[in-house]
């Protein structure tokens, strides 16, 4: 792991993307690391943009304002593609992840310009395939992990299923298909 | 040393798992964002049998003021929490609590007062109860306001005055971050029982508690509660002495960050400190002689140590999170300029008030911040302080 | 604790005020000269009184004194001659009386 790692989540109020950053911190805190997740309030409506963020250090993290140049942006919910300038600040080495049935090189031209790698995850498709219903959150962070590096996909897994356990202990039934959703996403990303 | 865990929690996590450590007697809250969660966590702590406190869901923050005042003055460790409007309702009797001396505790998350209505962070509801007679601790992170929690009905039960424990909605309140914690037996151990001589439910002795005082009256009593709060600086050394000695980590008055040699200083409080720590680090890289002077207590303000602390200070930024209307500057820069004139210390002071309603902060501003103080650029525009990014 | 009300005058000084100014020990009133003036003054015609002890109960101060089973004259370090005993008696046993003291 590098030093720092600065992570910028956009998504829709409802889709789980601070739910997703905080799962991101839980599972990077098993390794070792100094980390931190906090979400953007903003207008309380079903549906309104939010965004979430993620420090992951090796050293304490002091700093508490939000992120303007991250190293890895993740797009939940690519209609906010549109309206909101995702890749603001992203740096360069980085990359974006967004959840879409498009390949990354459908994906370039719609992100004002950004030079450095795209990656997509077919969250929907994951989900649906593996949990029957649409969760974008589980394929999402599986996808971060593997695009950011910021630990081993085997530990990452066997973390998960530890911290799916702990989540899942009155209903045991779903902790195989989010294992699945994990392991597929981890496949599908392109870019 | 006490055993230590690492874990990782938010803020409003953190406070209220020294909460469930030290399982006090009463709790009576009423939600409000951004401090719903720690009544939420301790009412199911309480309802999972973890601790036996007997949680009191009133009707109003006016209602849990009250509530944990007739709980403390009946002889209970009571506490609340509350923030931004919740605590300007309970303006009346934060003051009953301190003028009868009750060791209440309560975990504000800060957030800022309406109006315009908002609900994220800035000190505009602590700003407006520092002169309650409360004691007030601010905290910066997580690791601090689950300390200051750990420690805060040791002072209070102390020296007779309620305790404020403070951290910035929001930004630490609803940031899961790493943090130590201690074991549960070890906090019990250091809160230890309280056990107050006089009390309502004492049948033996029975007692009345705040009496009408009329005017031969009032002005002694006032003059009590000063003292206390005097007197209560050295109470919380010795706390948080004893805190850092158990469990590893010290406080005291403030926070000295490259303070030594410190020409230039922000002087901060809250969750903000961190991005000033930041913008110190890169600059003393640069070889520039910063500092960051971090306040913990602000009641009782800690006026002398921290004219001391700033003797060889050039120059001095002090930054306000809540906006006072004094048309001279922030809350406490107004207090920081009075100390440095009693210590008769002249450094250049600029008031700058920065965050309101949860606006955000960052290093490149805090930098921005000491080159200014570097520069001498002390320019104020049509009011004798600063406003941080804000729209001209 | 118990509080020495005798100590808690209009010259006690700040540093010996009891803590938030608790009053600790029930009934210390007895100890508090409270009945210094009054605009009328109860009279006890112990002649007209049968000792039906119904104004006993009614004063707001305690201030007439029962001893085996007969009430006495008032208590007049407490009372504030607010009249009340007076309606209560059936016998006219009771005069508010004004500037006696």
């Amino acid at each position: 792991m590098k030093g720092l790692t600065e992570i910028r989540w956009h998504g829709r109020g409802g889709q789980g993307a601070k739910t997703a950053a905080l799962l991101l911190a839980d599972v990077c805190f098993s390794t070792g690391a100094e980390v931190q997740g906090f979400p953007e309030y903003g207008p309380e409506r079903m549906g309104a943009p939010i965004t979430a963020y993620n420090r992951i250090s090796e050293k304490p993290i002091r700093v508490h304002s939000n992120i303007y140049d991250p190293d890895y942006v993740v797009v939940v919910d690519e209609t906010l593609i549109e309206d909101i300038d995702v890749t603001a600040g992203l740096k360069e080495n980085g990359a974006i992840i967004i959840n879409t049935a498009k390949s990354p090189e459908e994906m370039r031209p719609l992100l004002r310009g950004y030079k450095g790698r795209v990656c997509t995850i077919d969250a929907r498709k994951v989900s649906i395939a593996t949990l029957g219903k649409y969760f974008p959150n589980s394929p999402m962070l599986a996808a971060t992990i593997k695009v950011s590096g910021l630990m081993e996909e085997d530990a990452f897994l066997k973390e998960m299923e530890t911290s799916y356990a702990h989540k899942f202990a009155t209903k045991p039934e779903v902790i195989k298909g989010n294992m699945d959703a994990l392991k597929m996403a981890l496949e599908e990303v392109r870019g | 040393m006490a055993k230590q865990i690492r874990e990782r929690l938010s803020g409003n996590e953190a406070v209220a798992t020294a909460i469930r450590q030290i399982n006090p007697d009463v709790m009576a809250a009423f939600p409000i964002t951004p401090s719903t969660e720690i009544p939420q966590f301790v009412s199911s702590y309480v309802a999972n049998g973890l601790i036996d406190t007997e949680f009191v869901p009133v009707e109003s923050e006016h209602s849990a003021m009250s509530a944990t005042i007739g709980a403390s003055a009946a002889g209970a460790r009571a506490m609340t929490a509350t923030s931004s409007a919740g605590l300007a309702l309970m303006w009346e009797e934060l003051h009953i609590a301190s003028s009868d001396r009750l060791p209440i505790v309560l975990a504000l998350v800060n957030r800022a007062l309406s109006g315009p209505i908002n609900i994220n962070a800035d000190h505009s509801d602590g700003m407006g109860a520092k002169d309650c007679g409360w004691i007030q601790l601010y905290s910066e992170d997580n690791q601090e306001a689950y300390d200051n929690m750990c420690m805060a009905f040791r002072i209070s039960e102390k020296v007779k005055l309620p305790v404020m424990v403070c951290q910035d909605g929001f930004i630490t309140s609803h940031a899961v971050q790493n943090i130590t914690l201690n074991e549960d037996q070890d906090v019990k151990d250091f809160v230890g029982t309280y056990c107050p001589e006089d009390y309502l439910l004492n049948a033996e002795n029975p007692m009345a508690a705040g009496p009408y005082s009329v005017t031969q009256y009032y002005m002694e009593a006032r003059r009590g509660i000063a003292q206390a709060m005097r007197d209560s600086k050295e109470t919380i050394i010795e706390v948080s002495k004893e805190y850092g000695e158990k469990f590893g980590r010290t406080y005291g008055f403030f926070e000295e960050y490259c303070m030594d040699d410190a020409e230039y200083a922000i002087v901060i409080m809250g969750s903000a400190a961190g991005a000033a720590k930041d913008a110190c680090d890169k600059l003393r890289a640069e070889g520039k002689k910063v500092g960051v002077l971090k306040l913990r207590v602000y009641r009782p303000f800690p006026a002398e140590e921290i004219a001391a602390a700033l003797k060889n200070v050039k120059a001095i930024a002090a930054m306000d999170r809540a906006e006072s209307f004094s048309g001279n500057s922030g809350p406490m820069a107004c207090e920081l300029k009075a100390a440095l004139f009693s210590a008769k210390q002249t450094p250049d002071v600029l008031s700058m008030i920065y965050g309101l309603g949860g606006r955000d902060i960052t290093v490149e501003d805090m930098e921005a911040i000491y080159e200014d103080l570097m520069k001498g650029n002390f320019e104020c525009k049509e009011i004798p302080y600063r406003y941080v990014n804000v729209r001209e | 604790m118990r509080t020495d009300i005798k100590k808690q005058g209009l010259d006690v000084k700040w540093k010996d005020m009891t803590t938030g100014c608790a009053i600790v020990h029930a009934g210390g009133a007895v100890d508090f000269m409270t009945g210094e003036w009054r605009v009328d003054t109860p009279k006890f015609i112990e002649d007209k009184c049968k000792q039906c002890l119904l104004c006993v109960p009614v004063c707001p101060d305690s201030c007439i004194p029962v001893v085996d089973g007969k009430r006495t004259d008032f208590d007049f370090d407490h009372c504030k001659g607010c009249g009340i005993c007076a309606k209560a008696c059936p016998f006219g046993a009771i005069e508010m009386r004004r500037g006696e003291k």
